[in-house]
Protein backbone atom coordinates (compact mmCIF):
# COMPACT_ATOMS: atom_id res chain seq x y z
CA UNK A 1 0.00 0.00 0.00
CA UNK A 2 1.32 3.53 -0.69
CA UNK A 3 2.14 5.76 1.42
CA UNK A 4 -0.75 8.07 0.52
CA UNK A 5 -3.27 4.81 0.91
CA UNK A 6 -2.12 4.57 4.16
CA UNK A 7 -5.03 6.39 6.19
CA UNK A 8 -4.23 9.59 7.24
CA UNK A 9 -4.62 9.15 10.88
CA UNK A 10 -2.22 6.49 11.05
CA UNK A 11 0.55 9.57 10.98
CA UNK A 12 -1.07 12.59 11.56
CA UNK A 13 0.04 15.38 13.58
CA UNK A 14 1.84 12.17 15.98
CA UNK A 15 4.64 14.64 16.61
CA UNK A 16 2.33 17.89 17.54
CA UNK A 17 0.05 15.77 19.76
CA UNK A 18 2.95 14.33 22.19
CA UNK A 19 3.82 18.21 22.35
CA UNK A 20 7.00 17.98 20.93
CA UNK A 21 8.42 21.69 20.17
CA UNK A 22 9.69 22.20 17.27
CA UNK A 23 13.59 22.29 17.93
CA UNK A 24 16.20 20.74 20.10
CA UNK A 25 13.29 18.46 21.10
CA UNK A 26 15.33 15.32 22.85
CA UNK A 27 18.16 17.37 24.13
CA UNK A 28 18.40 18.92 28.03
CA UNK A 29 17.07 22.42 28.56
CA UNK A 30 18.91 24.63 26.07
CA UNK A 31 21.85 26.63 28.29
CA UNK A 32 22.25 29.22 26.01
CA UNK A 33 20.40 32.73 26.53
CA UNK A 34 19.46 33.95 22.78
CA UNK A 35 19.25 37.65 22.51
CA UNK A 36 17.74 39.50 19.65
CA UNK A 37 18.61 43.13 18.65
CA UNK A 38 16.11 44.92 16.65
CA UNK A 39 15.89 48.67 15.87
CA UNK A 40 15.13 50.86 12.65
CA UNK A 41 18.57 51.01 10.13
CA UNK A 42 21.39 53.04 11.65
CA UNK A 43 20.57 52.91 15.21
CA UNK A 44 23.45 51.51 16.07
CA UNK A 45 22.86 47.96 16.14
CA UNK A 46 26.22 46.69 15.07
CA UNK A 47 27.96 48.64 17.03
CA UNK A 48 25.61 47.56 20.43
CA UNK A 49 26.66 44.11 18.97
CA UNK A 50 30.15 45.06 18.88
CA UNK A 51 30.29 46.81 22.18
CA UNK A 52 28.80 43.68 24.05
CA UNK A 53 31.01 41.17 22.49
CA UNK A 54 34.16 43.12 23.48
CA UNK A 55 32.51 44.01 27.16
CA UNK A 56 31.50 40.26 27.73
CA UNK A 57 33.66 38.06 25.71
CA UNK A 58 36.53 37.41 28.65
CA UNK A 59 33.37 36.21 30.83
CA UNK A 60 30.88 34.47 27.98
CA UNK A 61 31.33 32.07 25.14
CA UNK A 62 29.48 34.22 22.88
CA UNK A 63 28.04 33.99 19.20
CA UNK A 64 26.53 36.18 16.66
CA UNK A 65 23.70 35.82 13.99
CA UNK A 66 23.52 38.97 11.91
CA UNK A 67 20.63 39.96 9.45
CA UNK A 68 21.54 42.98 7.79
CA UNK A 69 19.75 43.43 4.02
CA UNK A 70 23.21 43.28 2.83
CA UNK A 71 24.17 40.20 4.73
CA UNK A 72 27.90 40.56 4.95
CA UNK A 73 28.58 43.77 6.20
CA UNK A 74 27.78 43.37 9.47
CA UNK A 75 29.36 40.57 9.59
CA UNK A 76 32.77 42.62 8.07
CA UNK A 77 32.38 45.26 10.57
CA UNK A 78 32.25 42.85 13.77
CA UNK A 79 35.09 41.14 12.08
CA UNK A 80 37.34 44.20 11.05
CA UNK A 81 36.70 45.28 14.90
CA UNK A 82 37.82 42.08 15.97
CA UNK A 83 35.17 41.41 18.45
CA UNK A 84 35.05 38.03 18.04
CA UNK A 85 36.88 35.41 15.76
CA UNK A 86 35.66 34.47 12.29
CA UNK A 87 33.95 31.40 12.76
CA UNK A 88 31.59 32.87 16.00
CA UNK A 89 29.62 35.27 13.62
CA UNK A 90 27.55 34.26 10.89
CA UNK A 91 25.27 36.34 8.58
CA UNK A 92 21.91 35.20 7.13
CA UNK A 93 20.11 36.23 3.97
CA UNK A 94 16.62 37.67 5.06
CA UNK A 95 15.31 37.76 0.96
CA UNK A 96 14.56 41.19 1.07
CA UNK A 97 12.12 40.99 4.70
CA UNK A 98 14.43 41.12 7.32
CA UNK A 99 10.95 41.18 9.69
CA UNK A 100 9.89 38.18 7.85
CA UNK A 101 13.42 36.48 9.11
CA UNK A 102 12.81 37.09 12.65
CA UNK A 103 9.58 37.27 13.16
CA UNK A 104 7.02 35.03 10.78
CA UNK A 105 9.53 32.81 9.59
CA UNK A 106 12.38 32.27 11.56
CA UNK A 107 13.56 28.81 9.43
CA UNK A 108 16.87 30.57 8.09
CA UNK A 109 17.77 32.11 11.51
CA UNK A 110 16.92 29.22 13.50
CA UNK A 111 19.54 27.07 11.34
CA UNK A 112 21.94 29.50 12.00
CA UNK A 113 21.91 29.50 15.42
CA UNK A 114 21.53 26.07 16.35
CA UNK A 115 24.36 25.34 13.92
CA UNK A 116 26.63 27.74 15.65
CA UNK A 117 25.44 26.70 19.06
CA UNK A 118 26.36 23.28 17.91
CA UNK A 119 29.86 24.22 16.80
CA UNK A 120 31.18 25.45 19.57
CA UNK A 121 29.80 23.78 22.28
CA UNK A 122 28.14 20.77 23.83
CA UNK A 123 25.90 21.30 26.61
CA UNK A 124 27.04 21.67 30.23
CA UNK A 125 30.30 23.86 28.32
CA UNK A 126 28.44 25.30 25.52
CA UNK A 127 27.57 28.59 24.19
CA UNK A 128 26.62 31.26 27.20
CA UNK A 129 24.88 34.15 24.93
CA UNK A 130 23.76 33.69 21.56
CA UNK A 131 23.03 37.82 19.66
CA UNK A 132 20.97 37.66 16.61
CA UNK A 133 20.83 41.12 15.16
CA UNK A 134 17.73 42.26 12.58
CA UNK A 135 18.13 43.83 10.18
CA UNK A 136 16.93 47.57 10.24
CA UNK A 137 13.55 47.62 9.85
CA UNK A 138 10.05 49.51 10.80
CA UNK A 139 8.98 50.22 14.18
CA UNK A 140 6.38 47.11 13.94
CA UNK A 141 9.12 44.45 13.62
CA UNK A 142 9.33 41.74 16.66
CA UNK A 143 11.61 39.10 17.41
CA UNK A 144 9.40 35.61 17.34
CA UNK A 145 9.80 34.03 20.88
CA UNK A 146 10.52 30.73 18.74
CA UNK A 147 14.17 32.19 17.99
CA UNK A 148 15.18 34.52 21.02
CA UNK A 149 14.70 34.37 24.52
CA UNK A 150 14.31 38.16 25.41
CA UNK A 151 14.86 41.09 22.65
CA UNK A 152 16.60 44.05 22.83
CA UNK A 153 14.81 47.25 20.42
CA UNK A 154 17.47 50.26 19.55
CA UNK A 155 16.19 53.59 19.00
CA UNK A 156 18.18 56.37 17.43
CA UNK A 157 18.04 59.61 19.39
CA UNK A 158 18.39 61.67 16.03
CA UNK A 159 15.82 59.41 14.17
CA UNK A 160 13.08 61.48 16.01
CA UNK A 161 12.59 62.57 19.53
CA UNK A 162 8.37 61.43 18.44
CA UNK A 163 9.08 57.98 18.12
CA UNK A 164 8.92 56.25 21.28
CA UNK A 165 5.25 58.01 21.73
CA UNK A 166 4.32 56.62 18.43
CA UNK A 167 5.23 53.03 19.75
CA UNK A 168 4.51 50.01 18.06
CA UNK A 169 6.16 46.34 19.05
CA UNK A 170 9.47 47.03 19.42
CA UNK A 171 9.32 49.80 21.87
CA UNK A 172 6.30 48.73 23.80
CA UNK A 173 7.00 45.01 24.21
CA UNK A 174 10.81 44.26 23.72
CA UNK A 175 12.36 43.33 27.46
CA UNK A 176 15.19 46.44 27.05
CA UNK A 177 14.52 49.65 25.02
CA UNK A 178 17.91 51.55 24.12
CA UNK A 179 17.48 54.80 23.24
CA UNK A 180 20.92 55.26 21.35
CA UNK A 181 22.98 58.49 20.65
CA UNK A 182 21.59 60.02 23.44
CA UNK A 183 25.17 62.49 22.89
CA UNK A 184 23.49 63.65 19.19
CA UNK A 185 20.19 65.20 21.44
CA UNK A 186 21.24 68.97 21.20
CA UNK A 187 22.20 68.71 17.80
CA UNK A 188 19.13 67.81 16.43
CA UNK A 189 16.99 69.26 19.13
CA UNK A 190 15.87 66.18 20.59
CA UNK A 191 14.34 66.08 24.11
CA UNK A 192 15.45 62.86 25.61
CA UNK A 193 13.94 63.62 28.71
CA UNK A 194 10.70 63.28 26.48
CA UNK A 195 11.34 60.37 25.03
CA UNK A 196 12.44 58.20 27.99
CA UNK A 197 8.92 59.81 29.43
CA UNK A 198 7.27 59.09 26.59
CA UNK A 199 8.70 55.50 26.56
CA UNK A 200 8.39 54.17 30.12
CA UNK A 201 4.93 55.34 29.43
CA UNK A 202 4.61 53.12 26.56
CA UNK A 203 6.50 49.99 28.46
CA UNK A 204 4.41 49.22 31.42
CA UNK A 205 7.25 49.30 33.92
CA UNK A 206 9.98 47.43 31.71
CA UNK A 207 13.36 49.19 31.20
CA UNK A 208 14.60 51.55 29.23
CA UNK A 209 18.08 52.57 28.87
CA UNK A 210 19.70 55.75 27.26
CA UNK A 211 23.15 55.04 25.80
CA UNK A 212 26.03 56.73 24.32
CA UNK A 213 27.99 54.37 22.35
CA UNK A 214 31.39 56.25 21.39
CA UNK A 215 33.26 53.99 23.43
CA UNK A 216 32.31 50.67 23.82
CA UNK A 217 32.22 51.34 27.38
CA UNK A 218 28.93 52.84 26.91
CA UNK A 219 27.14 49.51 26.62
CA UNK A 220 28.14 48.91 29.76
CA UNK A 221 24.46 49.05 31.52
CA UNK A 222 23.36 47.42 28.53
CA UNK A 223 25.91 44.51 29.15
CA UNK A 224 24.53 44.20 33.52
CA UNK A 225 21.26 43.66 31.80
CA UNK A 226 21.85 40.91 29.44
CA UNK A 227 24.22 39.29 32.74
CA UNK A 228 21.45 40.11 34.70
CA UNK A 229 19.01 37.68 32.44
CA UNK A 230 21.45 35.04 31.99
CA UNK A 231 21.31 35.05 36.08
CA UNK A 232 18.02 34.81 36.55
CA UNK A 233 17.70 31.79 33.21
CA UNK A 234 20.34 29.88 35.40
CA UNK A 235 18.40 30.20 39.07
CA UNK A 236 17.40 26.73 39.87
CA UNK B 1 -5.21 38.07 -21.59
CA UNK B 2 -7.01 35.62 -18.57
CA UNK B 3 -7.12 31.72 -19.22
CA UNK B 4 -10.18 29.63 -20.43
CA UNK B 5 -11.27 27.06 -18.37
CA UNK B 6 -12.70 23.97 -19.46
CA UNK B 7 -15.42 22.75 -17.40
CA UNK B 8 -17.39 19.93 -18.13
CA UNK B 9 -19.42 17.17 -16.06
CA UNK B 10 -16.93 14.91 -16.06
CA UNK B 11 -13.75 17.70 -14.82
CA UNK B 12 -16.40 19.21 -12.27
CA UNK B 13 -16.71 15.63 -10.62
CA UNK B 14 -12.82 15.26 -10.53
CA UNK B 15 -11.81 18.35 -9.15
CA UNK B 16 -13.37 17.20 -5.95
CA UNK B 17 -10.03 15.78 -5.22
CA UNK B 18 -9.47 16.27 -1.36
CA UNK B 19 -6.64 18.64 -0.66
CA UNK B 20 -6.65 18.37 2.69
CA UNK B 21 -5.16 20.79 5.60
CA UNK B 22 -2.18 19.51 5.75
CA UNK B 23 -1.15 19.78 2.13
CA UNK B 24 -2.53 23.18 1.94
CA UNK B 25 0.17 24.23 4.45
CA UNK B 26 3.18 22.93 2.96
CA UNK B 27 1.95 24.35 -0.16
CA UNK B 28 1.21 27.94 1.43
CA UNK B 29 4.86 29.68 0.42
CA UNK B 30 4.23 30.96 4.46
CA UNK B 31 4.90 28.34 6.15
CA UNK B 32 7.84 29.12 8.01
CA UNK B 33 10.76 26.47 6.20
CA UNK B 34 12.78 29.55 5.24
CA UNK B 35 11.23 29.52 1.74
CA UNK B 36 11.07 33.52 1.40
CA UNK B 37 14.93 33.17 1.49
CA UNK B 38 15.33 31.32 -2.18
CA UNK B 39 15.16 33.33 -5.24
CA UNK B 40 16.21 30.26 -7.23
CA UNK B 41 18.61 31.65 -8.85
CA UNK B 42 16.66 34.89 -10.31
CA UNK B 43 18.50 37.49 -8.14
CA UNK B 44 22.11 36.52 -9.78
CA UNK B 45 19.96 36.57 -13.01
CA UNK B 46 18.36 40.07 -12.46
CA UNK B 47 22.22 41.60 -11.95
CA UNK B 48 23.57 39.85 -15.31
CA UNK B 49 20.79 41.51 -17.33
CA UNK B 50 18.99 38.00 -17.49
CA UNK B 51 15.48 38.65 -16.11
CA UNK B 52 14.18 42.42 -16.78
CA UNK B 53 11.26 42.33 -16.49
CA UNK B 54 7.56 40.27 -17.18
CA UNK B 55 8.79 38.45 -20.59
CA UNK B 56 12.30 37.59 -19.36
CA UNK B 57 11.10 36.59 -16.21
CA UNK B 58 8.36 34.12 -17.65
CA UNK B 59 11.50 32.68 -19.56
CA UNK B 60 13.48 32.31 -16.94
CA UNK B 61 10.55 30.49 -14.83
CA UNK B 62 9.82 28.38 -17.99
CA UNK B 63 13.73 27.57 -18.08
CA UNK B 64 14.01 26.38 -15.07
CA UNK B 65 10.90 24.39 -14.43
CA UNK B 66 12.15 22.39 -17.09
CA UNK B 67 14.97 21.54 -15.99
CA UNK B 68 16.01 21.91 -12.47
CA UNK B 69 12.49 21.72 -11.52
CA UNK B 70 11.67 18.54 -13.39
CA UNK B 71 14.57 17.13 -11.43
CA UNK B 72 13.20 18.26 -8.05
CA UNK B 73 9.52 17.25 -8.97
CA UNK B 74 10.34 13.86 -9.75
CA UNK B 75 12.57 13.06 -6.44
CA UNK B 76 9.62 14.74 -4.41
CA UNK B 77 7.31 12.38 -6.32
CA UNK B 78 9.72 9.15 -6.24
CA UNK B 79 10.00 9.97 -2.14
CA UNK B 80 6.54 10.54 -1.49
CA UNK B 81 5.97 7.08 -2.83
CA UNK B 82 8.73 5.44 -0.68
CA UNK B 83 6.62 2.88 1.92
CA UNK B 84 9.14 2.03 5.36
CA UNK B 85 12.55 2.81 3.16
CA UNK B 86 15.83 2.00 4.47
CA UNK B 87 18.27 4.10 5.31
CA UNK B 88 20.45 3.29 2.45
CA UNK B 89 17.72 3.63 -0.29
CA UNK B 90 17.23 7.18 0.96
CA UNK B 91 21.22 7.74 1.06
CA UNK B 92 20.82 6.45 -2.77
CA UNK B 93 17.64 8.90 -3.31
CA UNK B 94 20.16 12.14 -1.67
CA UNK B 95 22.71 10.62 -3.53
CA UNK B 96 20.94 10.10 -6.89
CA UNK B 97 20.02 13.99 -6.21
CA UNK B 98 22.97 15.33 -5.66
CA UNK B 99 24.96 13.58 -8.87
CA UNK B 100 22.36 16.11 -10.53
CA UNK B 101 23.50 19.16 -8.74
CA UNK B 102 26.73 20.29 -9.97
CA UNK B 103 26.91 23.18 -8.18
CA UNK B 104 28.61 22.71 -4.78
CA UNK B 105 26.76 26.42 -3.58
CA UNK B 106 23.20 24.56 -4.72
CA UNK B 107 24.07 21.02 -3.01
CA UNK B 108 24.07 23.68 -0.02
CA UNK B 109 21.63 25.99 -0.42
CA UNK B 110 19.20 22.28 -0.99
CA UNK B 111 20.32 20.60 1.99
CA UNK B 112 19.75 23.83 4.10
CA UNK B 113 16.23 24.18 2.94
CA UNK B 114 15.89 20.79 3.36
CA UNK B 115 16.95 20.73 6.93
CA UNK B 116 14.31 23.76 7.69
CA UNK B 117 11.93 21.70 6.24
CA UNK B 118 12.49 19.46 8.00
CA UNK B 119 12.58 21.05 11.48
CA UNK B 120 9.27 22.58 10.56
CA UNK B 121 7.73 19.43 9.08
CA UNK B 122 8.85 16.99 11.95
CA UNK B 123 6.97 19.25 14.29
CA UNK B 124 3.98 18.23 12.75
CA UNK B 125 3.87 15.17 10.67
CA UNK B 126 5.59 11.87 11.25
CA UNK B 127 6.36 8.94 9.20
CA UNK B 128 8.65 5.73 9.01
CA UNK B 129 10.53 7.60 6.03
CA UNK B 130 10.64 11.37 8.33
CA UNK B 131 11.77 9.35 11.05
CA UNK B 132 14.88 7.98 8.75
CA UNK B 133 15.65 11.24 7.30
CA UNK B 134 15.85 12.76 10.95
CA UNK B 135 18.58 10.48 11.72
CA UNK B 136 21.00 12.08 8.79
CA UNK B 137 23.35 14.59 9.88
CA UNK B 138 24.47 16.09 7.03
CA UNK B 139 20.75 17.38 6.18
CA UNK B 140 18.55 15.89 3.13
CA UNK B 141 17.80 17.92 0.27
CA UNK B 142 14.86 20.11 0.22
CA UNK B 143 12.92 17.83 -2.28
CA UNK B 144 13.65 14.66 -0.87
CA UNK B 145 11.96 16.21 2.51
CA UNK B 146 9.29 17.51 0.74
CA UNK B 147 8.53 14.27 -0.89
CA UNK B 148 8.33 12.83 2.53
CA UNK B 149 6.37 15.30 4.11
CA UNK B 150 3.89 15.20 1.77
CA UNK B 151 3.35 11.51 1.83
CA UNK B 152 3.07 11.99 6.23
CA UNK B 153 0.24 14.51 5.11
CA UNK B 154 -1.77 12.04 3.11
CA UNK B 155 -0.68 13.31 -0.22
CA UNK B 156 0.24 11.71 -2.94
CA UNK B 157 3.17 11.41 -5.67
CA UNK B 158 1.54 13.59 -7.99
CA UNK B 159 0.98 16.35 -5.16
CA UNK B 160 4.51 16.31 -4.70
CA UNK B 161 5.72 17.11 -7.72
CA UNK B 162 3.02 19.60 -8.15
CA UNK B 163 3.64 21.03 -4.62
CA UNK B 164 7.76 21.28 -6.10
CA UNK B 165 7.17 23.33 -8.98
CA UNK B 166 4.54 25.63 -7.40
CA UNK B 167 6.94 26.35 -5.19
CA UNK B 168 9.84 27.15 -8.07
CA UNK B 169 7.71 29.16 -9.44
CA UNK B 170 6.70 31.15 -5.86
CA UNK B 171 10.47 31.51 -5.20
CA UNK B 172 10.78 32.69 -8.77
CA UNK B 173 8.02 35.28 -9.28
CA UNK B 174 8.33 36.26 -5.62
CA UNK B 175 12.06 37.10 -6.37
CA UNK B 176 11.04 39.23 -9.34
CA UNK B 177 8.55 41.21 -7.56
CA UNK B 178 10.85 41.90 -4.79
CA UNK B 179 14.04 42.88 -6.65
CA UNK B 180 12.50 44.14 -9.88
CA UNK B 181 9.55 46.18 -8.72
CA UNK B 182 7.53 44.06 -10.83
CA UNK B 183 3.67 44.56 -10.88
CA UNK B 184 2.90 41.83 -8.53
CA UNK B 185 -0.63 41.27 -10.41
CA UNK B 186 0.77 40.98 -13.74
CA UNK B 187 3.65 38.50 -11.88
CA UNK B 188 0.63 36.35 -11.11
CA UNK B 189 -0.80 36.52 -13.96
CA UNK B 190 2.44 35.23 -15.44
CA UNK B 191 2.53 32.32 -12.90
CA UNK B 192 -0.60 30.91 -13.90
CA UNK B 193 0.29 31.01 -17.20
CA UNK B 194 3.55 28.97 -16.12
CA UNK B 195 1.34 26.85 -14.11
CA UNK B 196 -0.87 24.80 -17.28
CA UNK B 197 2.73 23.82 -18.09
CA UNK B 198 3.31 22.26 -14.62
CA UNK B 199 -0.22 20.88 -14.86
CA UNK B 200 0.54 18.53 -17.74
CA UNK B 201 4.08 17.95 -16.53
CA UNK B 202 3.27 16.73 -13.27
CA UNK B 203 1.08 13.49 -15.26
CA UNK B 204 4.45 11.97 -15.05
CA UNK B 205 4.56 11.78 -11.04
CA UNK B 206 3.32 8.38 -11.64
CA UNK B 207 5.87 6.93 -13.38
CA UNK B 208 8.80 8.79 -11.51
CA UNK B 209 7.22 7.15 -8.40
CA UNK B 210 7.61 3.78 -9.99
CA UNK B 211 10.80 4.36 -11.81
CA UNK B 212 14.44 3.13 -10.49
CA UNK B 213 16.07 6.30 -9.23
CA UNK B 214 18.85 6.18 -11.59
CA UNK B 215 16.19 6.51 -14.16
CA UNK B 216 14.66 10.04 -12.69
CA UNK B 217 14.57 13.02 -14.66
CA UNK B 218 18.74 14.86 -14.86
CA UNK B 219 17.75 17.66 -16.85
CA UNK B 220 19.87 20.46 -16.10
CA UNK B 221 21.42 24.20 -17.29
CA UNK B 222 24.67 25.07 -16.87
CA UNK B 223 23.62 29.05 -16.63
CA UNK B 224 22.26 27.97 -13.75
CA UNK B 225 24.87 26.34 -11.79
CA UNK B 226 27.64 29.00 -12.82
CA UNK B 227 25.92 31.73 -11.82
CA UNK B 228 24.91 29.94 -8.10
CA UNK B 229 28.38 29.73 -7.75
CA UNK B 230 28.98 33.25 -8.98
CA UNK B 231 25.82 34.24 -6.73
CA UNK B 232 27.87 32.37 -3.44
CA UNK B 233 30.59 34.54 -3.88
CA UNK B 234 28.90 37.59 -4.05
CA UNK B 235 30.00 39.92 -0.58
CA UNK B 236 26.05 41.26 -0.53
CA UNK B 237 23.32 38.78 -1.09
CA UNK B 238 19.82 39.16 -0.18
CA UNK B 239 18.50 35.67 -1.15
CA UNK B 240 20.27 32.15 -0.06
CA UNK B 241 20.21 31.29 -3.73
Amino acid sequence: MPPHDIPHDDFQNHAAQVGRPHHGSDTPPRRTLRVGIGGPVGSGKTTLVGSLCALLREDLSMVVVTNDIFTSEDADALRAAAVLPDDRIVAVETGCCPHTAIRDDIAANLDAVEELEALHGSAGDGVDLTLVESGGDNLTAIFSRGLVDVQIFVLDTAGGDDVPRKGGPGVAMADLLVINKVDLAPYVRADTDRMLSDARERRAGRPVIPTSLVDQQGARPVADWVLSQIAARNQP
Amino acid sequence: MSLPVVRTAESVTQTGVCVNSGLMMLIDGRFPAGGHTNSAGVEAAVRIGDVVDDATLERYLLGRLETTGLVDAAFAAHTCALVDPTEEELAEIDDELTARIPSPALRDASRRFGRQLMRAGSGIWSSPTLEVLATSDRGTHQPVVLGALVAAAGGTPHDAASIALHHLGTAVTTAGVRLLGLDPLSVAALHARVGRWVDTSCAEADVWAAAPMAELPATGGSLTDILAEDHAGWDARLFVA
